[in-house]
């Protein structure tokens, strides 16, 4: 798998059926209908539960915005990933091109995806830095395996997009 | 995020009104038959409004970059400064990014929850 800035997209060329799966799952891994605590990450409370006034107008106002937000995002990563199902062997190698301007919308939904994931699992710090463990041999391995996929994606867009910084 | 409310204005702002017994009468007469009356003198809860600050706190999940990232971007802090924040939250658990009245301060946490990061609104100690 490489990745690279071609002028205005960033691509992933020579991307394996695995990984390309992994991609295409991130829209689904989003969806947190029945994960509360996948739920409750996303759209955290904006004060101490003390603050009855703030969190109240926020969840009427700003929650909705929120959800707005991240659907679209995840909608835009949607579309992209279509061009994932245009393989012409299922098991050949494929290409991703991501057009610059979908950036934004990329991290919020990689970052709305492994924020998910890991609030379902509920991983630990320890396991988060785990980088070397295996995909392969339980669904949480897998999706720990998934989480520091998308993390390593994120990190090659941010070089991409803001070199200096 | 709170909305603006009429009861909000501050005294600066309060509308005035003139009383306009005649609607016909020329607009100079009528301003110099009825002096000009403000119409509310509430203060604002601003006004006298402890500062507030916003606070982001540390989450195993989010990138080291990307968190220095959002820095940037939500509230223009150069690279070093974004950096050195970034590394408060990740080893003392939290960083003070931001400290001023409180709608500022909400418009602030809610850019921060759109980059998913976890941030809240405190008052000052």
């Amino acid at each position: 798998m490489e990745f690279r800035r071609n002028g205005e997209h960033l691509e992933i060329t020579d991307l394996d059926p695995f990984l390309a799966e992994l991609l295409r799952q991130i829209p689904t891994s989003i969806n947190t209908q029945d994960a509360p605590a996948a739920h409750a990450r996303l759209f955290s409370m904006p004060a101490p539960a003390s603050e009855k006034e703030v969190c109240a107008e926020w969840k009427l106002y700003v929650e909705p915005e929120l959800r707005r937000l991240f659907a679209s995002a995840a909608e835009r990563v949607a579309d992209d990933l279509q061009q994932l199902n245009g393989c012409a062997k299922s098991l050949a190698n494929c290409a991703l091109r991501i057009p610059c301007e979908h950036a934004d919308a990329w991290l919020n939904a990689l970052n709305q995806a492994r924020l998910a994931i890991a609030a379902k699992f509920d991983f630990t710090e320890s396991e988060l830095c785990d980088h070397y463990r295996s995909p392969i041999g339980s669904r949480r391995d897998l999706s720990l395996f998934q989480v520091n996929f998308y993390g390593f994606l994120q990190e090659f867009i941010l070089r991409e997009i803001n070199p200096g910084a | 995020m709170r909305v603006p409310r009429e009861g909000r204005k501050t005294v600066s702002e309060a509308t005035w009104e003139v009383a306009i017994p005649w609607p016909n009468q020329p607009l100079a007469v009528r301003a110099a038959v009825e002096a000009p009356r403000p119409t509310e003198e509430t203060r604002t809860e601003d006004a006298i409004d402890l500062p507030w600050q916003v606070v982001v706190h540390n989450d195993p999940v989010n990138l080291m970059t990307y968190v220095s990232m959002v820095f940037q971007r939500v509230f223009g802090f150069p690279k070093e400064k974004a950096e050195k924040h970034m590394m408060e939250v990740h080893q003392q658990g939290r960083s003070i990014v931001w400290s001023g009245m409180r709608e500022r301060g909400e418009l602030y946490v809610q850019q921060l929850h759109g980059h998913l990061l976890l941030a809240t609104l405190e008052r000052t100690n």
